[in-house]
């Protein structure tokens, strides 16, 4: 599905990534980890032509996504929810998934469809759907921002920290949006800085230290103690 | 908005449309002449909203789209006799234009940036004005000639059918307006204003939307200054300089950025704040100047911001 080779990327004459080399499968949830600056955001950047690849390919399908600009990312299956939710906070719920709705298919039958089947994943803000975006809890608006990444239809769903300051209901509830959209054969690539909440939820994790790979974990990998403490080697805990 | 609601809405700005149509009839001669004229101007502020209150695009240089339909208009009657309509579509689509060029080049900048390009263009309009003076009058300007001031035999120099023309067009933007903040293409550019970069990570192409926001804005203020040319009769360089911009500016922030009302409300306090306070001292932007700090403390969203945060929060 994603396939990113030899990805250099940053900002102006600071480079970030240096030479990254990432899988994410279909019905496969990645988990990519790291120290602090270690360049996670900015690879999720880089994927949503946010960030200029230097050097490197970003491979999607026969597609090479860092070849094109932002706007046209989406429209290749890439749903994106980044870190700090980046809601439209003076839109009310419902318009927002409006928004999100209005970028793809064109007729209102479709537009009504993909609006259900949305919003069926979060029977909670059915109940807010006048509200305003920017006066949800923060667990709301995560919710809100993970259902207008999922308004693209995407066949890649890119998450940047998507449980950070959660109370622990909803971050059980975003898992489950998580574990639903790997069950219908997304991919879904997770930047997450707590080792709890990747255990049990990784298909596989890889860990970026300094913009470049250190080291890679499959499932089997961190059921065995070793791995597992080496994988906290690397986040320092 | 539920159902209920966007019907309290429409009742609103219809009973505005209906209340400025009965005026027509009742309002002495003086306060008839004032309010067309503050009508005519506040589709020039809701031009501006719609690139400023609703896309995020502080421009300082829209008296020059104002000025395009105004010289567009005014100098179809003054050098080829063009009557009143075909000369306010001359106008109307002069305004578009220019505001397509200018967006396809300032549009490439954003923020600061922005706002000194487009005071630039603004500028580069008015002294091209001034240059070629043997075909628009320069600094003088001129008087729109008659033939140019009727409309199917209506002579609009009168004071009821100008100001029945200016309540056409002021109810015509004003609907549109509110009808363009519900529509899908409306929401687009409100998700621009609030996050420009994850309206574009929706799939958006938001420099298109943009450039197309800011064609009805030009339009929109251009149509305005072809009306006003057309109905009071003169067109001069002035209209075209920097101060028209701030007013609009003014005139959008006092009546609150990003509604639908605010531009007439805040074109209608600042006409009649200075009226009054003319009235009662010679320095009287001594007073209006007090007012709009006290209402730029008090009131920062602006009057109709203002109720929109207090009391209804659902008004467009």
């Amino acid at each position: 599905m994603l396939n990113i080779e030899g990805l250099s990327a940053g900002y102006g004459a600071a480079p970030v990534l240096r030479g990254v080399n990432l899988r994410a499968e279909a019905g496969e949830i990645t988990v990519l980890m790291g120290r602090n600056g270690a360049g996670k955001t900015t690879l999720m950047k880089a994927i949503m032509g946010l960030v200029r690849a230097e050097a490197g390919r970003i491979g999607l399908g026969g597609a090479d996504l860092a070849q094109m600009p932002a706007h046209q990312v989406p429209r290749q299956g890439v749903g994106y929810v980044p870190q700090g939710r980046r809601l439209f906070a003076d839109l009310s719920v419902a318009q927002n998934i409006e928004v999100g709705v209005g970028a793809g298919p064109k007729d209102t039958a479709s537009r009504r469809a993909l609006r259900a089947e949305v919003l069926e994943l979060f029977p909670r803000l059915q109940e807010r759907m006048s509200q305003r975006a920017g006066t949800l809890s923060g667990g709301e608006q995560q919710m809100l921002a993970t259902a207008r990444a999922l308004c693209v239809r995407p066949r890649l769903l890119l998450l940047d920290e998507p449980t950070e300051g959660l109370q622990p209901s909803m971050i059980e509830a975003i898992r489950q949006v998580m574990v639903a959209m790997r069950d219908k054969g997304l991919a879904v690539l997770l930047v997450e800085q707590r080792i709890d909440a990747v255990l049990g939820l990784a298909d596989r994790v890889s860990v970026i230290e300094m913009g470049r790979n250190a080291e890679d974990f499959s499932r089997a990998d961190l059921a065995v103690p070793e791995h597992a403490r080496r994988l906290r080697g690397h986040l320092g805990v | 908005m539920r159902g209920k609601t966007w019907g309290a809405v429409v009742a609103l700005h219809l009973g505005l449309v209906a209340v400025l149509f009965a005026l027509n009839f009742v309002l002495p001669v003086y306060h008839q002449g004032v309010l067309a004229r503050v009508m005519v101007l506040a589709v020039y502020a809701i031009g501006y909203n719609i690139a400023f209150g609703y896309t995020g695009l502080l421009s300082l240089g829209h008296a020059m789209f104002f000025g395009a339909g105004l010289y567009g208009a005014g100098l179809m009657g003054l050098h080829f006799g063009m009557s009143a309509l075909p000369a306010w579509l001359v106008g109307t689509g002069a305004g578009a234009l220019l505001a397509l060029v200018v967006g396809a080049l300032a549009l490439r900048t954003a923020g600061v940036s922005f706002m000194i390009v487009t005071l630039m263009f603004a500028q580069a309009v008015y002294l091209t004005i001034l240059y070629f003076g043997d075909i628009t009058h320069g600094d003088d300007g001129f008087v729109v000639p008659g033939v140019s001031r009727t409309l199917a035999g209506i002579d609009l120099s009168q004071q009821h059918p100008r100001y029945l023309v200016g309540w056409v067009l002021f109810s015509a933007a004003l609907l549109f307006s509110l009808w363009l903040v519900r529509a899908p293409f409306g929401r687009v550019l409100v998700a621009i204003r609030e996050n420009e970069e994850r309206a574009r990570l929706l799939g958006y192409d938001t420099g298109r939307r943009k450039l197309g926001a800011l064609v009805i804005s030009g339009a929109i203020s251009a149509a305005s200054g072809a009306a006003y040319g057309l109905l009071f009769g003169y067109v001069g360089a002035s209209f075209a300089g920097v101060q028209y911009s701030i007013f609009a500016l003014l005139w959008v922030l006092l009546g609150g950025a990003g509604t639908v009302l605010g531009p007439f409300v805040g074109t209608l306090f600042m006409f009649y704040l200075i009226d009054l306070a003319t009235g009662v001292t010679d320095a009287y932007m001594l007073i209006a100047g007090v007012v709009l700090v006290g209402l730029t403390l008090f009131a920062p969203q602006g009057i109709v911001g203002e109720v929109r945060r207090r009391l209804w929060r659902d008004l467009p």
